[in-house]
């Protein structure tokens, strides 16, 4: 149980720095933490003790394997998390040009 | 960005081959073994960046290459939908029907038509992410 | 009929992607590609919901059966309801496809426009479609990320800060999503929708289900913006081009937040009266502080995604009296009757919304601002977009006979009867509010004197702009023939009995 809980407190600690940081790569280095606790919470739900890897195997076919579903989900999810971190940054290297500064206070033309 | 020393510039030479090399064997067995299409792509993606971080971003004439590879992006997803959409139009209409024979398990020329997905992302995931490094670098080098 | 169920997601898939590779060959005809994809899926969707009679379709992906019952395939499920928001997404996509054609002319790169734009409505299909959770995320995500980068289309200081809070607010709702996934497949060990209801139905670990529900509610309420979580939205509705607006506001926040909401908390867990009574408190709120906040601006899409929020809450009130009075083992028809109301307001105000943002899109071609204290007697110089966005407001506003009183009144004589007196008396002032801030809008855009002599030379739209508008605003007032019985079975009851009865 305790490592399910220790994959919370990382998702926990990625959206603490997301929430308090003010400076833009902080924020995004924040939202990678936290999608990593996922995987990490999803690669974990479909361990099973002494299983292989999820491949037919000729010469192994009665030993048990890990549940393969989980690495389909995180593989994807990290295609995903990619295609999101690279919007950002590129977003992110736009407003720096624009402001000139990485930090969110100063970049505040829209109010409320 | 003028690219770094000599010797860096020709192992980078000599290891970029054996590094695409590598990425085309882990996309061809990603039916096989772990690995498949990302991880492939990723890896042949790897190649091309390490050879641009060495040599300095002249060494593609940047601009063309750029909409080169974002054409093998979107070549890679229309081949890929295009090889789903066949299992819709041929004889049982199922879409991502696997169309091919299945072959022995354990053997390359295996597994019907996955061989032929992992390929197609294989190409789309390296034309993708040397396109978004390529934006970067372009965009670094605009100021 | 079964294997035109993944056309949706083909379709507009494809267009995404063959745009880039031959925009340089022929670009006039193919501005026109994605308008001519999403008019053939309207029809499309409207042609299955006809021959389908209530009933629904099963669409297993890549022909994998059922082994043991337990299904191991992506499902596509096409019922009544996901075949109803069908038409909606691609109605209101056709029609901001065309007023697209003018208005992003302006901009460089209109290629990646169609092509985002078609990918955002691919992934929009995709989440209506799905029957399978961890697939619902990912055409959800799609149509996001598509969504983010359509916010920053225009590169200008404003797009881009609305796109980032946008991207790091949806970015931590997509993440609450999967935290909630990767909890459902611990608990129930499969992400199949129909298989994990069961599950979790017959199941005993209430607490473990109630814990997945918050985080399904933080992170739908933050991509649906109800009102503690609206923050992004006036932001990124107001900044992003118009059309675009009104796809955001019309049907990105109702196909993944509202749909999305109603979809796994009524067919998906058990019901229970605490989410409920969150429902009903967030939309309350939604409603009121939406209303009050929409008031006070002065630039017109930001009143409008004001707007949209406090909406939004009506919806979300009839699913939550409904789902309080199906606990309650009150008449399950009560039910029934709010859950129509909510759906039929969901389907007006996606045409409304669409239309108000278009028209203020034509508004600010014309003129080139938004400012409400700037503009002022247009409605002599732009007579269709004065015209058409009358009808809109009268619409929203809930004056008969237009659609939008109908489905409010749904909603109120629901509450009425479902004895919650105090909703009923809060949806009734809120319309009346809803009416004071339009007219605002209309006093000092349409009406009024001119304020500045720069106006002088405005003249109205391009045909393709204004067509979408007069074709939507004969929408808003022929909608209301969906109470009648006849339409209203196979329309809108269909849905509402696909949503209920599977319990």
């Amino acid at each position: 149980m305790i490592p399910y809980m220790l994959c919370f407190v990382l998702f926990l600690v990625g959206l603490y720095g997301v929430l308090t940081r003010k400076n833009i790569l902080k924020i995004i280095i924040g939202l990678c933490v936290m999608e990593y606790s996922l995987y990490l919470f999803l690669a974990m739900t479909g361990y099973i003790e002494g299983g292989a890897a999820p491949i037919i195997d000729p010469a192994n076919r009665a030993g048990s394997v890990v549940d393969p579903l989980p690495q389909a989900i995180v593989l994807t999810a990290i295609v995903i998390g990619l295609a999101t971190t690279a919007l950002l940054l590129a977003i992110a290297i736009r407003l720096y040009k624009k402001y000139k500064t990485f930090d969110i206070d100063k970049i505040n033309t829209l109010k409320g | 960005m003028k690219g770094m020393t000599i010797i860096v510039k020709n192992v980078t030479a000599l290891l970029a081959g054996l590094v695409f090399l590598y990425g085309c064997y882990i996309v061809l067995h990603g039916h096989l073994t772990p690995g498949g299409g990302f991880a492939g792509g990723t890896i042949i993606a790897g190649s091309f960046i390490l050879l641009v971080i060495a040599n300095g971003i002249q060494y593609f004439r940047l601009k063309k290459e750029k909409e080169e590879s974002s054409m093998f992006e979107g070549a890679g997803i229309l081949c890929f939908l295009l090889l789903a959409t066949g299992g819709l139009l041929l004889s049982v209409p199922v879409f991502f029907r696997n169309l091919l024979p299945g072959g022995t398990p354990g053997e390359l020329f295996s597994a019907g038509v996955i061989p032929l997905y992992n390929i197609f992302v294989g190409i789309e995931v390296a034309a993708a992410l040397l396109s978004i490094f390529l934006a970067f670098v372009i965009y670094k080098t605009e100021e | 009929m079964d294997s035109l169920v993944p056309l949706f997601v083909i379709i507009p898939l494809g267009i995404a992607f063959i745009i880039p590779l031959i925009w340089q060959v022929t670009r006039g005809v193919f501005r026109f590609l994605p308008g001519a994809g999403m008019l053939a899926m309207a029809v499309l969707a409207f042609f299955m919901l006809f021959n389908l009679g209530g009933e629904s379709i099963v669409y297993k992906v890549g022909g994998w059966e059922p082994v043991n019952n337990i299904p191991i395939g992506i499902h596509l499920v096409a019922d009544p309801l996901s075949l109803m928001m069908l038409i909606i997404v691609n109605m209101i996509g056709l029609f901001a496809a065309l007023f697209s054609i003018p208005y992003i002319d302006k901009y460089t790169g209109e290629n990646y426009y169609y092509s985002l734009f078609s990918l955002m409505v691919a992934g929009m299909n995709g989440v209506v479609l799905t029957g399978d959770l961890f697939n619902m995320f990912v055409f959800l995500e799609v149509s996001v990320i598509a969504s983010y980068s359509l916010v920053a289309f225009g590169s200008s200081r404003d797009e881009l800060e609305a796109s980032f809070k946008y991207q790091v607010l949806g970015g931590i709702a997509s993440l609450m999503i999967l935290f909630a996934l990767a909890m459902t497949y611990w608990y129930t060990g499969t992400v199949n929708i129909a298989d994990a209801s069961e599950i979790i139905r017959s199941g005993t670990g209430t607490g473990t289900a109630i814990f997945i529900q918050l985080f399904l509610l933080t992170g739908f309420g933050l991509k649906a913006a109800m009102i503690p979580f609206h923050a992004w939205l006036p932001d990124a509705h107001s900044s992003a081009p118009s059309p675009v607006s009104a796809m955001l506001s019309g049907v990105l926040i109702k196909a993944i937040g509202a749909y999305a909401i109603l979809r796994l908390f009524f067919s998906m867990f058990s019901l229970s009266i605490e989410i409920g009574y969150i429902l009903i408190i967030l939309s309350v709120l939604s409603m009121i502080l939406g209303g009050i906040l929409a008031s006070g601006q002065w630039d017109y899409k930001r009143l409008l995604a004001y707007s949209s929020i406090s909406q939004m809450g009506y919806v979300i009130m009839a699913a939550g009296i409904a789902m309080v009075v199906l606990v309650r083992g009150q008449d399950a028809g009560i039910a029934a009757l709010a859950m129509a109301g909510g759906l039929f307001h969901m389907f007006n105000h996606s045409i409304i919304k669409g239309l108000l943002f278009l028209n203020a899109g034509a508004v600010e071609y014309a003129t080139g601002t938004r400012n409400l204290k700037e503009l002022g007697g247009l409605a002599s110089v732009l007579p269709i977009t004065s015209a058409t966005s009358l009808g809109a407001t009268f619409s929203i506003a809930g004056i008969p006979p237009f659609n939008g009183f109908f489905s409010k009144l749904i909603i109120i004589i629901a509450a009425v009867q479902a004895r919650l007196y105090l909703l009923a008396l809060i949806a009734v002032i809120m319309s009346i509010v809803t009416l004071a801030y339009f007219m605002k809008v209309q006093r000092h855009i349409f009406l009024d004197k001119v304020k500045s002599a720069r106006f002088a030379k405005v003249r109205e739209v391009p045909w393709l702009m204004s067509l979408p508008m007069v074709v939507m605003a004969i929408m808003c007032l022929v909608m209301s023939i969906m109470i009648i019985p006849g339409v209203r079975d196979t329309f809108l009851m269909d849905a509402v009995n696909a949503l209920l009865s599977i319990k």
